[in-house]
């Protein structure tokens, strides 16, 4: 079976700054990361491959340095790797986004053979948008499986698959068919130690390079910034309150006296939720 | 959303003035997707209205709640709801392919019913749902959807500027939809205030069918396992929460905020990091990618205040910060601050609410 996994690389959330006084994010010196959630989609891919054979391809559209990550995939144990990289590409929202990534898969499908299941994360921690994958999975007509916590069954024969998935009040338990595109819910599969030999191939693996013209992209006015429709008009530092947080003081510095003043701070402020409390505290 | 937030602020296409295509000036009116399962209307739908009528006063146009499911009494009850929460109108979809969530037939309905009647905005909750839902609605449209916001605004071109906070921790962006209809955004349960129901407040009842058989949904529901009424699922709806973050220093001091919590009847939770290092579950987190909490008292300890928690927890009535650091960012929003040590503060606030409420036990 064929395998597509999206991945995206993205700047160590923990240790990005924003400057003091420009207010724009400090990125030079970031380290990056593939994106977590997306590591949840390549270790089931990479299980079904184990038990059912076939391939896991994984793919990113992003600029020339992306190549890093998609080499660690390769480490952890995927066949083969792509990188969509274009100018034209520059300022993507997410619906330029998926109307890249899905031409890539459309390429990616002539070349290997089309996808059975693709791949992506939850969401990303950069965008955090979540709409990519079901975007991917509206253009390709994939049945959209999303918010997944884990693939019970498959069967190629009948291109069956069966899922669980996380509901907002409970868990579906479906049945859809191939090719279907999946999100991975986070914690459903922890990302293997990739063995040493596949470490040797990801350093000599070549890894596929293609633009917008080699994947033959039909407008490319749908992508990057010109096939954008969201526009970002403004970022901001939000603004303090207008009075600032009441700084609570005692001149004595025993925990014991600080409590005491902050707790007599809250209950000034807040009477009703101090009677509240005492109610409850004697039962009623 | 996903590459663009790098970009600086006014630049290129941002500054540009667009007239709005011809054929998408007849789109009017603000729509709020219903969340209606298994006989509950989510709350974050409510809350959109409230947020939606309010968009439509400054619009001067409907406000329209869209339900779908099956049933039709049932549904019926649910428009007389949303009118009582402001509404003007209720889209109504009965069907009975709707009556369990799947991603396909919801996709269908909703984009038939606003090529039909064109909304200039469309409302849906951050939810599973409304996430799995917009994404594919949105892309089917080929228009543009905001996610997460924390506000939502008009501005002086009768544009929808929603706001989200960005990558980095500390800033905020807005977000037009410039050329396209609808405007697309969604928002987090308990982002937005739940505004207060007038009852005997009517609107109209508008049915819309569309020809859907269950033959040609590919995706089949087999079984529903139901959430126990675990503990969690209550963070967002605590009248009192506790949080720690990285000021905690080990994972063994989670506990100080477990029993701050418990000392006041209160739920407990943690910044981000915490998750990340494994000292609390994922649904304990609190702030943009984890709960948004609206409680009437919020005790943050050893947590820096970062926008992704801050937009978080923005609503509780009461925010009290215990942090060493002067200088922390929490101190900018929170109501009470305190330079002081968490962990030996903790347990003390602890004992001493303790004792005031046992006090008050001997005397009740
Ligand atoms: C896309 C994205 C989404 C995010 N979503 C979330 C989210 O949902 N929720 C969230 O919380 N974060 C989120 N974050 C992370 C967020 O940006 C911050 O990194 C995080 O909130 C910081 O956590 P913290 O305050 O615990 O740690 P830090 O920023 O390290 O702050 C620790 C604080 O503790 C203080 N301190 C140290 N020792 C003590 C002590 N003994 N007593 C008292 N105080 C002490 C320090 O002065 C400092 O202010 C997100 C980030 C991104 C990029
Ligand atoms: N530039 C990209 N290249 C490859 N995959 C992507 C890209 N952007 C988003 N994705 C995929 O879509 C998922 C959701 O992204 P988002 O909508 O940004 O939250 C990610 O977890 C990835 O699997």
């Amino acid at each position: 079976m064929q395998i597509f996994v999206c991945i995206k690389q993205v700047p160590d959330s923990g240790q990005i700054r924003v400057h003091p006084v420009t207010n724009t994010i400090m990125r030079q010196g970031v380290p990056t990361i593939i994106n977590p959630y997306d590591l949840f989609g390549l270790e089931q891919a990479l299980r079904l491959r184990d038990r059912f054979g076939g391939e896991v391809t994984v793919m990113t559209m992003g600029p020339p340095m992306a190549v890093d990550s998609l080499r660690k995939a390769l480490t952890y144990g995927a066949d083969r790797a792509v990188l969509l990289t274009d100018r034209v590409f520059a300022g993507s929202d997410t619906l330029a986004t998926s109307y890249a990534l899905s031409n890539l898969i459309l390429k990616a499908g002539e070349t290997w053979g089309a996808p059975d299941i693709v791949f992506c994360g939850k969401q990303t921690i950069d965008g955090d948008t979540a709409q990519v994958g079901p975007g991917i999975a509206r253009r390709l007509g994939l049945s959209q499986l999303t918010y997944v916590s884990g693939i019970d069954d498959m069967d190629l024969t009948d291109r069956q698959i069966l899922v669980r998935r996380r509901g907002d009040h409970g868990v579906q338990v479906l049945r859809s068919q191939l090719p279907v595109m999946v999100t991975m819910m986070e914690g459903s599969n922890e990302i293997r130690r990739g063995t040493q030999a596949d470490a040797l191939r990801a350093a000599r693996a070549e890894v596929v390079k293609w633009n917008a013209a080699t994947v033959g992209i039909p407008d490319v006015s749908l992508c990057g910034l010109r096939g954008s429709p969201t526009v970002v008009k403004k970022v901001f530092a939000p603004t303090a309150r207008e009075e600032k947080a009441e700084m609570v003081a005692t001149t004595d510095q025993s925990p014991v006296a600080m409590a005491d003043a902050l707790i007599n701070q809250i209950f000034t402020r807040q009477p009703a939720l101090q009677d509240d409390l005492l109610r409850q505290a004697a039962g009623h | 959303m996903s590459n663009q937030t790098s970009r600086p602020a006014g630049s290129g296409r941002a500054n540009m003035k667009r007239e709005l295509p011809e054929h998408f000036r007849s789109y009017k009116h603000v729509w709020v997707f219903i969340e209606f399962e298994h006989g509950r209307i989510h709350p974050v739908s409510l809350e959109l209205l409230g947020e939606g009528r309010k968009l439509a006063d400054k619009l001067e146009v409907e406000l329209a709640a869209v339900i779908a499911g099956s049933g039709h009494d049932a549904l019926e009850e649910v428009a007389g709801t949303t009118f009582s929460y402001g509404a003007d109108l209720a889209y109504i979809i009965d069907n009975p392919v709707l009556a369990d969530y799947r991603n396909e037939p919801y996709t269908r309905v909703m984009t038939a019913l606003v090529e039909k009647y064109q909304p200039e905005i469309m409302l849906l909750g951050a939810t599973v749902l409304g996430r799995d839902l917009a994404g594919a609605v949105a892309t089917t449209l080929k228009t543009g959807l905001t996610a997460d916001c924390t506000e939502l605004a008009i501005d002086g071109e009768r544009s929808l500027a929603a706001t989200r906070p960005t990558f980095g921790g500390s800033l905020l962006c807005t977000i037009h939809t410039l050329n396209y209809r609808p405007q697309m955004a969604t928002v987090r349960p308990r982002v937005m205030a739940m505004p207060v129901a007038q009852e005997g407040r009517s609107g109209r009842i508008v049915e819309f069918t569309v020809d859907l058989k269950e033959e040609d949904i590919i995706t089949k529901v087999l079984d529903f396992l139901p959430d126990t009424a675990n503990e969690a699922a209550q963070l967002a709806f605590a009248d009192i929460v506790v949080a720690g973050g990285i000021g905690l220093r080990t994972s063994e001091n989670v506990q100080l905020v477990r029993d701050l919590a418990n000392a006041l009847g209160g739920d407990w939770g943690g910044s981000r990091p915490l998750v990340q290092k494994g000292w609390i579950p994922a649904e304990r987190q609190i702030g943009q990618t984890g709960k948004t909490i609206r409680p009437r008292l919020y005790i943050a300890a050893g947590i820096s205040g970062a926008i992704q928690h801050r937009v978080g927890v923005e609503g509780a009535d009461l925010i009290v910060a215990i942090n060493t650091d002067p200088q922390a960012p929490i101190f900018d929003f929170a109501h009470v601050g305190i330079t002081a040590d968490a962990i030996t503060l903790l347990p003390a606030l602890t004992n001493a609410f303790r004792q005031r409420l046992s006090v008050n036990r001997l005397a009740g």
